[in-house]
């Protein structure tokens, strides 16, 4: 059986974001880029199920699409524990004409492990489309999974409480938290390793954007702390009650 | 010139940083209040591979540069001085000595498990009456009926004591040439008849690392123990302090770089006279002054790594970035101390142990004066 992980290359969750003079993109200065957390604990779990069903499992492949500078998101993938990396080369213009892009090199793989979403737009859509081009059965919100055979037992969390499934490959599933415990951190071994791993660089496909993005807003800053004296209780339930609204 | 580091060393910087903050930070305030060394973060260390990180595999090492080692005990050193310390004496120190001048046999014979984190080697030369002046050593080693016999005891020993101790390369007077004290290291296991080795309790600092006293009364250890050659110790001596002098200062980066973003964030948030803190000029220029030294440090000390990775002379380098990294740590302690206020003086803010922990870093490997002692003798005075 084969693994392919998504990865997706997004800005550290404690980044503060900043945008271009017209808002329209990010401003990448100064950013540090990580691998976005679902797609870590995907790909947690995958050398898991490696580590623990041996030959079963051939080999691990992380994908991304991006430019250059995601090499270095994608090495520590290898780093990490993934067989062989493979970049498209295009910039990931929207949720479509990435999952265009991803089909047109995950046919092959028995098990494809695609983050909810990605930590950078949050658009939840890359997954599902992947599965519709590859004409694939796919499973979303998954939190647990594991082999059986030739099967896949796999748990999703659902509104008040779990369901339980057992799968045939070939699947696309679109994991949650809960997947793995925590990501790993890569010994210096698998750093070394990482160097000779084979990260292919394949060329973009013929593929359009359907959406383009206007511009980005930040939300309203956070409105100044009101300080209460310590014996002014009236006066901070009317606060909670008329201006917070909380009570 | 180029100033970036490789997408490698960035990836071990980031890898050595989610370590410590997310295994190291947790436990690093008990750690130091209860003075107790953990084996667990020990063996998490060899798991990850740092240690005998710039040694070839086959001796169990990771094969990467100086360079790696150095931002990964700085980035320990952001965090905690005493998981820090326990990294760079066992590699420098304790690694060492037995990779540079080990015979094959004694290489393959302790450098596996010594890489591995599940046991660790201290390097014995400071004793009671020799500290600056290692000439002074009193410890004897000689030869009687083919095995050294070795007499004295050694002080201040990193990483000498612990539950996972596997021993000791000795530094001991081996006899006379020229009218000249003649200075031999010896391997001695921890398990040697008459050798014993006691923790050191109650110190300031690194309280989270084990500091040993050594004592040897009549310890016999075969021939074979030899390190190097006869006479040699002071050679090995030498060398083995110009590379832990990197590592002391990587110690005084990291603890300067973490007591600086504790200052940092501190000053942003606390508030008086209806402003942060940090919008007063006094404090601004402060932590601009902390800024610019920590990136001058930064500087000398990856120049001083990048001249040991080319094969060129670092002693002099290493000599100016000890100096240089570890008074900066004790200037940027003192001031993020000073900007915490009362609240810097309270053992549930970080900012007191890094005040603590940096004071051993103009101490130990050779003091300030003593590094001012060796740069004047390479620049002619
Ligand atoms: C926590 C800790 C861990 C240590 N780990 C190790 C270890 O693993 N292995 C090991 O062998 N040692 C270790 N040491 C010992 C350390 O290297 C010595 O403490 C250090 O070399 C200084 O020696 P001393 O303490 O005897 O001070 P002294 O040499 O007595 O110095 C006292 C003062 O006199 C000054 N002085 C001395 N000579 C001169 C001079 N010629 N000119 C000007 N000033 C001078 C010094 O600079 C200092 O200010 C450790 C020490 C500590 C505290």
């Amino acid at each position: 059986m084969k693994i392919l992980v998504l990865i997706g290359n997004v800005p550290d969750t404690t980044t503060k974001i900043k945008f271009n003079a017209d808002n329209t993109a990010i401003d990448a200065s100064g950013v540090q880029w990580i691998i976005n957390p679902w797609d870590e604990l995907a790909l947690t779990r995958a050398i898991e199920l490696k580590e623990a069903h041996g030959a079963a499992i051939e080999k691990i492949v992380v994908a991304n699409v991006g430019r250059s500078e995601t090499e270095a998101t994608l090495r520590k993938a290898l780093a990490v524990g993934a067989d062989e990396a493979i970049r498209i080369d295009a910039d990931p213009l929207d949720a479509l004409y990435v999952a265009t892009q991803l089909a047109a090199v995950a046919a092959d793989y028995d098990l494809i492990l695609a983050g909810i979403e990605n930590a950078d737009y949050n658009g939840t859509a890359v997954g599902g489309m992947l599965a519709e081009l590859l004409n694939r059965k796919s499973v979303s919100a998954v939190s647990g999974i594991d082999l059986e055979g030739d099967l896949l037992k796999i748990s999703r969390e659902i509104d008040g409480g779990a369901q339980q499934l057992s799968m045939s490959l070939p699947l696309l599933a679109v994991v949650q938290k809960g997947i793995a415990k925590e990501p790993r951190i890569p010994a210096m071994r698998g750093i070394m390793m990482a160097r000779k791993k084979p990260l292919n660089v394949i060329a973009a496909a013929d593929a359009e954007a359907l959406t383009a993005f206007e511009y980005f807003e930040l939300p309203p800053a956070k409105a100044a702390c009101k300080m209460v004296e310590e014996d002014q209780a009236a006066s901070l339930i009317r606060i909670l009650h008329e201006e917070a609204k909380v009570l | 010139m180029n100033f970036d580091l490789s997408e490698e060393h960035q990836l071990i910087r980031e890898t050595v940083r989610e370590f410590a903050e997310r295994e190291i930070k947790p436990v690093a305030q008990e750690l130091d209040e209860k003075a107790e060394f953990s084996t667990t973060l020990t063996k998490r260390m060899g798991e990850l591979g740092l240690f005998g990180m710039y040694l070839p595999e086959k001796y169990g090492g990771q094969g990467l540069d100086t360079l790696s080692y150095i931002i990964a005990v700085e980035e320990l050193a952001r965090i905690d001085g005493s998981q820090a310390a326990t990294l760079a004496a066992h590699n420098s120190l304790g690694i060492g000595p037995l990779y540079y001048y080990g015979t094959e046999e004694q290489k393959l014979k302790y450098l596996p498990r010594l890489c591995s984190g599940e046991a660790l080697w201290s390097f014995g030369l400071t004793e009671p009456g020799a500290g600056s002046d290692s000439r002074g050593s009193k410890t004897t080693a000689e030869i009687q009926d083919d095995e050294w016999v070795i007499n004295g005891s050694k002080i201040f020993i990193t990483n000498g004591a612990s539950d996972i101790n596997m021993g000791c390369t000795v530094q001991a007077v081996s006899g006379e040439k020229d009218g000249k004290k003649q200075f031999t290291t010896i391997l001695v296991d921890g398990d040697t008849k008459g050798f014993k080795r006691v923790p050191m309790h109650n110190k300031m600092m690194w309280r989270a690392s084990d500091t040993a006293e050594l004592f040897f009364d009549d310890v016999r250890v075969p021939k074979a123990n030899l390190l190097g050659e006869i006479g040699q110790g002071s050679k090995i001596m030498l060398a083995t302090l110009d590379a832990g002098r990197l590592s002391i200062a990587a110690m005084g980066l990291g603890a300067a770089q973490g007591a600086y973003e504790l200052a940092l964030a501190y000053a942003k948030e606390r508030k008086q006279f209806g402003q942060p803190i940090s919008k007063f000029q006094i404090n601004s220029f402060k932590l601009a002054d902390m800024a610019m030294k920590i990136e001058l440090a930064r500087n000398l000390l990856y120049k001083a790594c990048w001249l040991k990775d080319e094969g060129r002379p670092f002693g002099l380098e290493s000599a100016m970035a000890k100096l240089y990294c570890s008074e900066i740590a004790k200037e940027v302690a003192d001031e993020a101390v000073q900007l915490h206020g009362g609240y810097g003086l309270m053992k549930d803010y970080a900012v007191e142990r890094f005040y603590r922990d940096q004071r051993l870093l103009q101490i130990g490997e050779g003091t300030s004066e003593i590094q001012r002692l060796v740069i004047s003798r390479y620049i002619g005075c």
